[in-house]
């Protein structure tokens, strides 16, 4: 390393060190994630935002101006808003199945299982090494007319399995079997955060159990359930491989439509546009979800 | 006298006339080892009894078992005549402060004290007004009803906690060392509140500790805890004037233990300390003199004391309106104390003779 120019050391050094020293020693440590997140989720922001104001069908985004995009999607002949809706309505009801389902094992996790319950952990994570599309399809080979569920029904002389595939109802299982993890965690997370004593106070001031449960567990687990819910609703609304895949189609999802405008229709504008209704949609719902959180309380720092 | 009294075995130490709660060899085991191992204990309706004993001994082990949270592997829990062995928690007409507290920090200061009654479905304003009444008992002010209770400081929550312990207006009163986290000041006037709230309620308590000086401030009668069995029990004087044996007068405080022989003359020389020594009371041929260091005094001659040693003053503390001295005698160290007006310090390193009269010295066999 080549000796620094004397004057250049005891002049420019000192300068450039106060200026930095502006910056909080917390706000330097951050500048990696602001690069990050300004590349990576903002730039892509603005193209899409940019895009959505751009003449239908055209590339020229931030040099035309027009509301034709929008006013396609929000125009009353327009069908595409029953494809949001059954976004929503899958997303909403995989959250609530999610809830009842993982509550317990949750339970199990933060309180019964004890030493066993990083094994059962793991088994949770385990599919995630598999790629999302692979375990759909093996659900496909499960389902499927001839399939391992119709073959086996026939072998054993019954009727065979039911015609379950390709439908509505194979798309909320799909969901509900692929976002299960994203609300486990974190609301195992919440239930442990929750105090054995407090529950053994309750007990011992003549609260029975279902009374614990609605004042003091359920209160207390609440910013763990809640950051699973919206984890896995944001992620539910953005799907579109269990539609395609165990829904086969049955139902176009918003997703879905927006892909389409990007690639087979080649209208990035209304994909744009559409896209940027829905992560409207999805963050005036995650914002007050966010209220109500108490992020503190969770990393347990109060 | 009345006749109760009359037939109790220990009637100084009585305080009440009949036990509202009796352990009779209430035994708990994890695994193969015992933490608590048969304890037998009356107590008396209204008394402050308080179990002491080193961590590890047992003692919250018992408390849990008493409040319901833990069932006894064998014995009996018998309150006002019946076995409450499997009776859970919400079903007894006790409450425990836990030694966390336990408060719910998603709830107001109010709330938490009227939750029992919450919990038992008591109309909203017959509850808030008993929480009300409970909080002017713990001297919280009125305005603190509607404010979280994790706001509160640490000495107003110990209060939230207790008024919260009286709200379903429990026969006993559980106490698992909650004012441990406290700073030394706090600590001391709490200790006296709640032995005040004792006298004003009536209700029995029973509060555990590791610590000596909260048994002895607050408790009519203290039972000491060692290895899962109560070693004794007593008046907070019975323990700290005529300990049964050497761990119970050393757990009660600072002491000067010499181990003692018996002579031929029946005077008792030590391996600790050069001299011999009157004994009081002494029965067995072999035991351990404890002397409490403001029995050992600072001597003028010989002839102040029955039983004298030389010894040099190795340093000085002074412990406000008392001022203690460590001295040595050979590899003995003595620790003795007096009152500042007692007479002038003497200089470090200084030649003394110190001393103690029989009756002040306690003879424990083991």
């Amino acid at each position: 390393m080549a000796a620094p120019d004397a004057t250049m050391h005891g002049d420019a050094a000192p300068r450039a060190e106060r200026r930095l020293q502006v910056l909080s020693i917390g706000a330097r440590c951050a500048i990696p994630v602001y690069v990050l997140l300004a590349l990576g989720f903002l730039a892509p922001l603005v193209a899409i935002v940019g895009f959505s104001f751009a003449t239908p069908r055209g590339y020229d985004a931030f040099q035309t101006f027009t509301l034709a995009n929008y006013a396609g999607i929000l125009d009353p002949a327009n069908t595409v808003w029953v494809s949001f809706v059954r976004s929503l309505v899958l997303a909403g009801l995989t959250v609530a199945i999610l809830a009842v389902v993982a509550y317990p094992i949750a339970y199990g996790l933060a309180r019964v299982f004890g030493r066993r319950a990083g094994l059962v952990s793991l088994l949770f994570v385990f599919p995630l090494f598999v790629s999302e599309n692979i375990r759909l399809y093996g659900w496909v080979l499960f389902f499927i007319k001839g399939g391992v569920l119709d073959g086996t029904l026939r072998w054993l002389g019954l009727p065979g399995g039911p015609e379950f595939l390709f439908s509505p109802a194979a798309t909320l299982f799909g969901m509900v079997y692929v976002y299960l993890p994203f609300m486990l965690f974190p609301m195992t997370l919440g239930l442990s955060t929750v105090p054995a004593d407090l529950i053994e106070a309750g007990r011992d001031m003549g609260a029975s159990r279902l009374q614990i449960w609605r004042e003091i567990e359920l209160p207390l687990a609440m910013p763990g359930i809640l950051i699973g819910m919206l984890l896995t609703f944001v992620l539910a609304v953005g799907a579109v491989a269990e539609a395609k895949v165990l829904g086969g189609q049955s139902i176009i999802v918003i997703t879905h439509d927006i892909e389409i405008a990007f690639t087979y229709a080649q209208n990035w504008p209304l994909g744009s546009a559409l896209a940027v209704l829905l992560t409207i949609l999805v963050g005036v719902l995650t914002f007050f979800g966010i209220a109500r959180l108490d992020l503190d309380r969770i990393l347990g720092r109060r | 006298m009345k006749p109760a009294r009359a037939l109790d075995d220990d009637a100084a130490t009585a305080v009440g006339p009949a036990p509202i709660l009796r352990l009779d060899g209430v035994t708990k085991r994890f695994g193969a080892a015992a933490a608590v191992d048969g304890v037998d204990l009356d107590v008396r309706d209204g008394e402050f009894l308080t179990i002491v004993g080193p961590s590890g001994c047992g003692k919250t082990t018992l408390l849990r078992m008493l409040a319901g949270l833990e069932q006894p592997s064998e014995g009996g829990i018998v309150l006002r005549g019946r076995v409450i062995n499997d009776l859970p928690p919400n079903r007894r007409p006790t409450c425990l402060v836990f030694q966390s507290l336990a408060l719910f920090p998603h709830r107001t200061v109010g709330e938490n004290i009227a939750f029992p009654l919450k919990m038992r479905g008591v109309a909203r304003a017959a509850r808030e007004a008993r929480a009300r009444d409970l909080m002017r008992m713990m001297r919280l002010p009125d305005h603190y009803f509607a404010r979280n209770v994790m706001r509160c400081s640490g000495g107003e929550r110990q209060r939230v906690a207790i008024a919260r312990a009286f709200a379903n207006d429990p026969e006993i009163l559980f106490f698992d060392e909650p004012l441990s986290a406290l700073d030394y000041k706090l600590k001391k006037t709490l200790e006296k509140e709640l032995k005040d709230i004792h006298k004003e309620t009536g209700k029995t308590f029973i509060y555990i500790t590791h610590s000596l000086e909260e048994a002895m401030v607050m408790s009519d009668r203290v039972a000491v805890m060692r290895a899962g069995r109560i070693v004794q029990i007593g008046t907070p004087e019975e323990i700290y004037t005529r300990p049964v044996n050497r761990f119970v007068a050393e757990f009660m405080g600072e002491v000067n233990v010499l181990g003692a022989r018996r002579r031929a003359d029946g005077l008792y020389d030590s391996p600790d300390a050069p001299g011999a020594f009157r004994v009081a009371n002494a029965a067995a041929p072999t035991g351990f003199i404890v002397v409490r260091p403001e029995f050992l005094r600072l001597l003028s001659g010989r002839s102040d004391a029955e039983n004298v040693i030389e010894a040099e003053i190795y340093n000085s503390y002074s412990l406000g309106s008392r001022q203690q001295y460590r001295v040595r005698a050979g590899d003995q160290t003595l620790v003795l104390e007096q009152s500042r007006a007692a007479g002038p310090a003497p200089a470090l390193d200084s030649r003394v003779l110190v001393g103690w009269d029989s009756r002040d010295g306690i003879f424990v066999e083991e």
